[in-house]
């Protein structure tokens, strides 16, 4: 009961029309495109791994909640992002236990132990894929072949492009002749890969859609993919019989989807433009380097979490200069 | 050619089309008039009638008291019903001389004509002073102060701001179109008064047509019209000065540091009325506008009149009002109730039905960065919101929370509809509160 | 493999005599009494002594420039604990617990608008004096529970802060915190209160509150020299007469009320068990 039922409050008294749940809805909606190629090479295996990694990550968050004695919030739609987020990031054959596991420790571990949306220093995804692939490294390391829906093709075990890489450097000090011949094949999508990174023209036209609703900028990607094309085009210029060319190392692995969709999540990356212009930086170069020199064949995911751990340090030095700022003495 | 403009700042729905092309109409007198004591910076008037007395238009009701103080007249001539607090749009009740008005508008019969052109500095800032002339941008600092920098300061550049960047306000726009001159006599009388050779107006682009005439009424003068960009907060005054003149305003400094002085158009036009005509200030144009009103209006009120008034006049409510606004919808203030008077502040009054209003409810922030991108003092409102919540308020202090112009830019941008220009007052109010205790 | 223990523990070694040189060379003196007192004290650095922290505070009384008495969060026990290790008398001090003096919640008392915004009583304070009609009522938005170090304040669900008697210590934030000054610490072992903070004339606090004083002096009457009326409004007087818990039950508009038969309506804290008192 009130004397009047005029609502009061601080300006500002309007508001822009996006809100949190409308910018999740978007991601997803941006992600559908890399999930229906991913279906369409891999076939039902991949969308078993999307689902339940989708409504893993949906219950868990729903169970942390309650288990918390917090209200729920998935209906904001960030579980269900992080799970198909988490889907794309698995090999696509991967067994549904592998899938749920993911889930349980993006959600769990990645995001509800910081107290849930906006807490986390790392991407939940990305931890999620780590945590997977030290704790089951023969699941998460299966690729298969595309299968594309209705070709009579049947799926076979084979390498990425990169494992190939990865595997012929270490062995003959070469590259295999007929790695960066088949462009056209990385861009669409037919090779071996995780669900989602195979593709670049599904995740590019996501992207596009973002950056149209002003959800994504340009800072991220370009700086990311800008300094890849760099410095690996350094090597590549050094020994092309070693190292690969650039577009190479667009087009295979995770660097699509990380540049685009992993290293931009908001929440754990910069919040100034300068800030995620060095960010994009690092990521690329940690990339770069762990694919041509680390242990691993791909280093996206962490090259992602290492700048995840620095981002509350380059906002610290990133800050903008404030209007009329006098320097002081 | 490209338009000047200042970094950050957004777009929000313009919303002018309702009232800019309207004619200002002249609001009748209202039943009661209420003349708060308090209707500027500085020390608030002090009543000097009592009940029962007879007063007249433009007589002094309330005295200044201090420098930084202007007195406070009545808006038309009739009794003094009650000296006594009364609702004010700050949402509490003060001091207020309440004025029944007899019909008859006669004006004080000491009404003195000058000409500016023969009157030294002073006498102007007198004049100016006496007619209770404060800046009719909504900030309602005294004028005569802003015309009296101190020594050491040099001033050689009048800015008139004719930008009126917040939504929905049309009242600066119609009168730059249909009192030019007026406008152009006011600037010239500042210009004497602050002994400066340049003077700039900008304006926004989306006034054409305000452009085009005050141009034309300017030709031959050393007043030169600049259309700025059309962005939120283009009339801010750092910005505005910013744009203009490239230089920028020191933190917590003024713009006399950069040699600049600002003042609204209207406050140039009541500053004509008051050294020219010697008419104190009483009335301005307000522009009564939103969802929740039958016909916007752009209406030329007396100070004192109850927003009940305006809302009669403007053909009444079109729905029960959830919302009332005194000033535009970034920065204005939401009222208690249609029985506040008008002040010499009131730029618009806009009212907004329960459908209208944007009821969100706050969720976790982001990290989105849109705050940042938008703000135009470049500080970072999550990181400074943050702080004040936990207390951290030296770290609030360091990240710039005193340079917030409290414009609303990053809480209308903000995603998770979190109350950022609240979080940084709030912290702001806690720098100044440990500050004093030093 | 010699070699590798060799060089590691070398390194172990040559790290263990610097070590043990650097904590006899830059070692800092330190009164033993102060460490005795850190022991005692409750490590909550809520301030309510007036030094920043609990070992400010213990400096402070080991360098005999602080009285033993300040610390109020550990009781008479505390106090005689710092007194024994300082070797002085221990002076009794009664432990002051605070009360919210208003029982005015969303059903009872009218709001004066919507709010919107902060979730701060001193943040909706500002926005129109606050979006409760009563100019001194409590605003529930929860300031004060969370500022409090010792969880001794909860929030009823009709948004109402209640202070448990038992779990507060005195140490003053709750009142320093909230911008209605409707917090009062009084003598633990008082029970009856006058749980208003209005001092608006009777018939107009009734209009907004069910439960607002309304200055009939029934109490006065009823037990005089336990409640005294001021400005339109009742307050008991500490320590509590014995007298006092009569006027309970005459009160017309219940704003009075004895603790140990039950806290405010809505809060889940037990009856607080009386100390028996010297009265």
């Amino acid at each position: 009961m009130a004397t009047s039922s005029l609502y009061l409050s601080s300006s500002p008294h309007i508001r822009a029309e996006q809100d949190s749940a409308q910018i999740m809805r978007a991601v997803i909606y941006a992600l559908l495109p890399a999930c229906a190629v991913s279906v369409y090479f891999f076939g039902p295996p991949a969308l078993m791994v999307l689902i339940v990694a989708t409504a893993g990550c949906v219950s868990c968050e729903w169970l942390c909640q309650r288990a918390m004695g917090r209200p729920s919030t998935v209906a904001d739609g960030s579980a269900a992002l992080t799970g198909i987020l988490l889907a794309l990031n698995l090999p696509p054959h991967s067994p549904w236990w592998l899938a749920l596991i993911g889930a349980a420790v993006a959600i769990g571990i990645g995001k509800q132990v910081y107290g849930g949306l906006g807490g986390n220093p790392f991407n939940p995804a990305l931890v999620a894929r780590v945590v997977l692939l030290i704790s089951f490294p023969v699941q998460m390391t299966t690729w298969h072949g595309p299968a594309p829906l209705l070709s009579g093709v049947d799926a076979v075990t084979t390498a990425t492009p990169l494992g190939e890489m990865k595997t012929a450097v270490m062995l003959t000090g070469q590259l295999p002749p007929d790695l960066q011949g088949r462009f056209g094949d990385y861009f669409l999508g037919h090779m071996a890969g995780s669900l989602g990174e195979v593709s670049a023209a599904a995740l590019l036209l996501g992207a596009l859609y973002l950056f149209w609703k002003n959800i994504l900028t340009w800072h991220i990607p370009v700086s990311y993919l800008g300094t890849v094309i760099l410095v690996a085009g350094l090597f590549w210029w050094i020994d092309p019989t070693r190292y690969p060319n650039p577009l190479f190392h667009l087009l295979t692995g995770g660097l699509m989807l990380g540049a685009l969709y992993m290293a931009t999540d908001m929440v754990t990356s910069p919040v100034t433009g300068r800030g995620m212009l060095i960010f994009g930086v690092g990521c690329g170069l940690l990339t770069v380097l762990i694919r041509l020199f680390g242990g691993y064949p791909e280093g996206v995911s962490f090259a992602i979490l290492l700048m995840n751990a620095a981002t509350p340090l380059i906002d610290r030095f990133s800050k903008p200069k404030k209007f009329g700022y006098v320097a002081p003495g | 050619m490209k338009l000047k403009t200042f970094p950050g700042g957004l777009h929000p729905p313009d919303n002018k089309q309702w009232s800019a092309h309207k004619p200002i109409e002249t609001c009748a007198l209202p039943e009661e008039l209420t003349i708060q004591l308090a209707q500027h910076i500085g020390a608030p008037a002090e009543a000097c009638v009592q009940k029962g007395e007879r007063v007249k238009r433009g007589q002094v009701v309330g005295q200044a008291k201090g420098f930084v103080s202007v007195p406070v007249h009545a808006s038309s001539s009739g009794e003094v019903v009650a000296v006594e607090p009364r609702p004010h749009p700050s949402g509490r009740r003060l001091p207020a001389v309440v004025i029944r008005p007899d019909g008859e508008d006669a004006w004080i019969e000491d009404l003195t004509a000058a000409d500016p052109h023969s009157l030294a500095p002073d006498a102007l800032r007198e004049r100016i002073r006496a007619a209770g002339v404060v800046g009719l941008g909504g900030a309602t600092f005294p004028t005569h102060v802003k015309l009296s920098p101190p020594e050491g300061k040099k001033i050689d550049t009048l800015i008139v701001n004719g930008v009126e960047c917040e939504p929905y306000l049309s009242a600066d726009h119609r009168l730059m179109l249909e009192e030019p001159e007026r406008v152009l006599d006011g600037i010239a009388i500042l210009q004497r008064a602050l002994g400066v050779a340049r003077a700039l107006i900008g304006i926004e682009a989306n006034k054409p047509d305000a452009i085009a005439l005050m141009r034309k009424i300017c030709a031959g003068s050393a007043i030169e019209v600049v259309p700025l960009q059309v962005k939120y907060p283009q009339g801010a005054e750092k910005q505005l000065i910013l744009a203009l003149t490239g230089r920028e305003v020191p933190s917590g400094g003024l713009p006399m540091d950069v040699g600049v002085v600002v003042q609204n158009v209207g406050t140039a036009a009541a500053v004509a009325d008051a050294v020219r005509r010697g008419q104190p200030l009483i009335e301005r144009i307000a522009t009564v506008a939103g969802p929740g009103i039958k016909e916007p209006k752009n209406l030329r009120v007396r100070v004192g009149t109850p927003l009940a008034h305006l809302v009669t006049c403007c053909g009444g409510l079109s729905g029960e009002p959830a919302k009332i606004i005194m000033g535009g919808p970034m920065m204005g203030a939401a009222q208690l109730g249609l029985d506040v008077p008008v002040t010499r502040g009131t730029s618009g009054l806009l009212l907004f039905r329960e459908q209208d209003l944007p009821l969100r409810l706050e969720s976790p922030c982001i990290r989105c960065g849109r705050c940042v991108r938008v703000c135009p003092a470049r500080i970072v409102p999550t990181a400074i919101a943050a702080c004040g919540r936990r207390d951290l308020i030296e770290e609030a202090a360091d990240l710039g929370a005193m340079d917030c112009i409290e414009c609303g830019c990053c809480t209308y941008t903000c995603p998770a509809a979190i109350p950022l220009v609240q979080a940084i007052r709030q912290a702001k109010g806690a720098i100044l509160a440990q500050r004093r205790k030093i | 493999m010699l070699a590798a223990v060799l060089s590691l523990g070398g390194i172990g070694l040559t790290a263990a005599v610097a070590l043990g040189f650097a904590a006899k060379k830059f070692a800092v003196e330190v009164d033993p009494r102060e460490l005795a007192l850190l022991e005692v004290l409750s490590g909550a650095n809520c301030g309510a002594c007036g030094y920043p922290g609990c070992a400010a505070y213990a400096k402070a009384v080991a360098k005999g420039e602080a009285a033993a008495s300040l610390c109020p969060t550990g009781g008479q026990a505390t106090i005689e604990q710092i007194a024994h290790i300082m070797g002085v008398a221990a002076v009794a001090a009664e432990p002051q617990v605070a009360v919210v003096l208003c029982q005015g919640d969303s059903a009872r008392a009218k709001a004066k608008y919507h709010y919107l915004g902060l979730h701060d009583c001193n943040a909706a304070q500002k926005i129109a004096d606050g979006p409760k009609e009563c100019p001194g009522g409590c605003l529930g938005l929860g300031t004060c529970a969370r500022v409090c170090p010792f969880g001794a304040i909860e929030m009823t669900a009709q948004g109402l802060a209640v202070i448990s008697r038992e779990k507060c210590t005195g140490c003053r934030k709750c009142v320093a915190a909230c911008p209605r000054q409707v917090i009062a610490m009084t003598p633990l072992g008082a029970t009856v209160h006058v749980l208003c903070n209005s001092h608006d004339k009777g018939a107009v606090a009734r209009k907004y509150c069910q439960l607002a004083c309304i200055a009939c002096h029934i109490c006065v009457k009823t037990a005089p020299g336990a409640y005294v009326v001021e400005n339109n409004l009742a307050r008991a007087l500490y320590p509590n007469p014995k007298e006092a818990v009569a006027a309970v039950g005459k009160c017309p508009t219940k704003c009075i009320r004895d603790f140990s038969d039950g806290y405010p309506e809505g809060s889940t804290f037990a009856p607080p068990v009386v100390k028996a008192a010297d009265a």
